[in-house]
């Protein structure tokens, strides 16, 4: 077997191993043997006389139709159908010295992330001894710069980028500790609250890896939260299982493990999992499909249902929203729901494909949410002036302002889409230049709220 | 000549077998061994060929190995291990008895 000198026929070939490597079914040794057959029959081929073109078709048709062929592999390799998400070496692409540093970088992080959150105890300061604000107000500083940290390494951002990175978190750590909140006040739970939102963009900018604004990957970083949501979830489940059984069996030897639960294995856990979820969702971008758009897919249709069934019964009745003091909350809520749908359907959207179906479902639950949410506006500004401004109605009034603003955008933008004038892109665009607005808002709570309220 | 699908497919664990326990070998060389044994009337589609030597390979059968062939491309290699070869003495004694007996009923109805 000698190497084909013919340009043309060498590009046949890589084509037609392009095409075995788009089917599941195939791995890279398959395609090697399949490929090393492909060129035993080439040559052969044409020592017997036939000219190249004549020869890839003959043999490629010999070796069977891709289809067929596909399915005798799948038959025999099913596990392969299952996308196999193994950790450790020879899971993903690149060198496994890389691999190997990263899993020493990950686990190194994670495990400072757990020391870290135990550090404040040395100086006395014991969650169930008067100081559980104090992490209240600071947990995400035990864990988020670490994070960063991670990116900064991945992407091999270089120590200019880190050092402005830290700046962020540093004055994060200076309004979360500096001002004297009055014991378990308002502002406190605020800033508590709206700090991590804040720094989560920070993680973003380190995770896009270059200036903001113009990055393609801020999509990316999108699907990349929705994704460590899901998969922090499920660490927590299983965290849960963990720790029951601990429970069980301590408590079976006559061991009171409560100590060991709420003092290390929750918040060093807590921390710990971000890391490790960052770096699961990283590691198994290609190896499994995303799971945010498909719980996406899942529930817009029930969410639409509900809305429209909440708007029929309250017209139908005629009975008017009952105002409560955490009404606002509850549809700021809704509101970031509805939002969250829209940006995970636009993250596992194709930008070119015409409008379909679901496109106008979006449409209509980002309406029915307008509707819906304007109503119950309309019931508690009749009634604000009688509640008074207290930070948290400010802060819940803001927040329902930024997402109506959004929404109201988004459902001109899905509708013109869906009537064709105008582009998926368009809205894909907007929801990504949008998201600082929820991180500035965020960092305003943080830094102005608590003065202007009086620390209360 | 038009081999059944079943047939081709019942025939070429004990086909494979007995090419490799011949010698060791890989796939483009089987499949032209096999066209040379049948004078051509036993014609596979190349590609599948892989899969029975996979499905081989998992049962214990066969071994493989890549190794570099002549042109310097890497190539997998077959070779029949014990259980092959018991397996093999086990076809060989079915597939007796089957051309055993056709041959017999054969033979009475229409004696060549």
């Amino acid at each position: 077997m000698t190497a084909l000198a013919d340009q043309p026929l060498e590009e046949q070939i890589a084509q037609w191993r392009e095409y075995l490597r788009r089917r599941q079914a195939f791995q890279g040794p398959d395609i090697e043997e399949l490929e090393g057959h492909l060129r035993d029959q080439l040559t052969a081929l044409t020592e017997a006389g036939l000219a190249g073109e004549e020869a890839f078709l003959i043999a490629v048709k010999r070796m069977g139709s891709l289809d067929a062929l596909s399915r005798e592999f799948a038959r025999e390799h099913s596990d392969r159908l299952w996308k196999q998400l193994v950790i450790g070496p020879g899971a993903a692409e690149g060198p496994p010295s890389t691999r190997h540093t990263e899993m020493l970088v990950v686990l190194g992080l994670a495990v400072a992330a757990a020391l870290a959150i135990k550090v404040p105890a040395l100086f006395g300061l014991q969650p169930d001894r008067g100081a559980e604000m104090f992490y209240f107000r600071n947990g995400s500083l035990f864990v988020l710069p670490l994070l960063a940290v991670y990116f900064i390494w991945k992407r091999g951002s270089g120590m200019a980028t880190a050092l402005w990175l830290a700046l962020p978190f540093a004055a994060a750590a200076v309004f979360a500790n500096v001002f004297p909140f009055r014991a378990h006040g308002d502002t406190e739970r605020l800033t508590a609250l709206h700090l991590p939102i804040g720094l989560w963009l920070v993680i973003g900018v380190a995770y896009v890896a270059g200036p903001w604004f113009t990055s393609g990957r801020r999509m990316d970083f999108v699907r990349f939260s929705g994704e460590l949501a899901i998969y922090y979830a499920l660490m927590a489940l299983g965290g849960g299982v963990l720790i029951a059984f601990t429970v069980m069996m301590f408590t079976s030897i006559g061991m009171n493990p409560e100590r060991l639960i709420g003092g290390w294995l929750v918040p060093c856990g807590m921390v710990g999992a971000v890391i490790i979820g960052s770096w699961l969702v990283e590691a198994k971008q290609s190896v499994i499909e995303n799971m945010a758009p498909v719980l996406t897919r899942l529930f817009t249709p029930l969410f639409t249902v509900l809305l429209l069934a909440f708007l029929g019964t309250m017209a139908w009745t005629g009975r008017p929203i009952d105002v409560k003091r955490e009404l606002l909350i509850g549809f700021d809520l809704l509101l970031v729901l509805v939002v969250g749908l829209v940006l995970y359907a636009a993250s596992a959207r194709d930008p070119q494909a015409p409008p379909d179906l679901f496109d106008v479902l979006q449409l209509v639950l980002v309406t029915s949410a307008l509707v819906v949410d304007g109503v119950a506006l309309a019931a508690i500004a009749a009634r604000i002036s009688e509640f008074g401004f207290t930070p948290n109605r400010v802060a819940a009034l803001g927040e329902n302002l930024i997402l109506l603003v959004n929404l109201t955008w988004t459902a001109w933008l899905y509708a013109r889409f869906v009537r064709r004038r105008g582009s998926f892109a368009a809205l894909e665009r907007w929801q990504i230049a949008y998201l600082p607005v929820y991180a500035a808002w965020a960092d305003l709570v943080v830094v102005l709220f608590p003065p202007l309220f009086g620390y209360r | 000549m038009d081999m059944g699908k079943d047939l081709v497919a019942a025939s070429a664990t004990p086909l494979v077998l007995a090419i490799l326990a011949e010698g060791d070998s890989y796939g483009y060389a089987i499949i032209k061994r096999v066209a040379e044994l049948s004078g051509g009337h036993l014609q596979w589609t190349d590609g599948m060929l892989y899969p029975v030597l996979h499905r081989l390979e998992r049962q214990g059968l066969v071994a493989a190995k890549w190794s570099a062939s002549a042109s310097g491309r890497r190539r997998k290699y077959y070779r029949i291990t014990r259980e092959g070869r018991a397996q093999l003495a086990a076809q060989r004694q079915q597939w007796q008895v089957v051309d055993g007996t056709l041959r017999g009923l054969w033979m009475q109805a229409c004696p060549a």
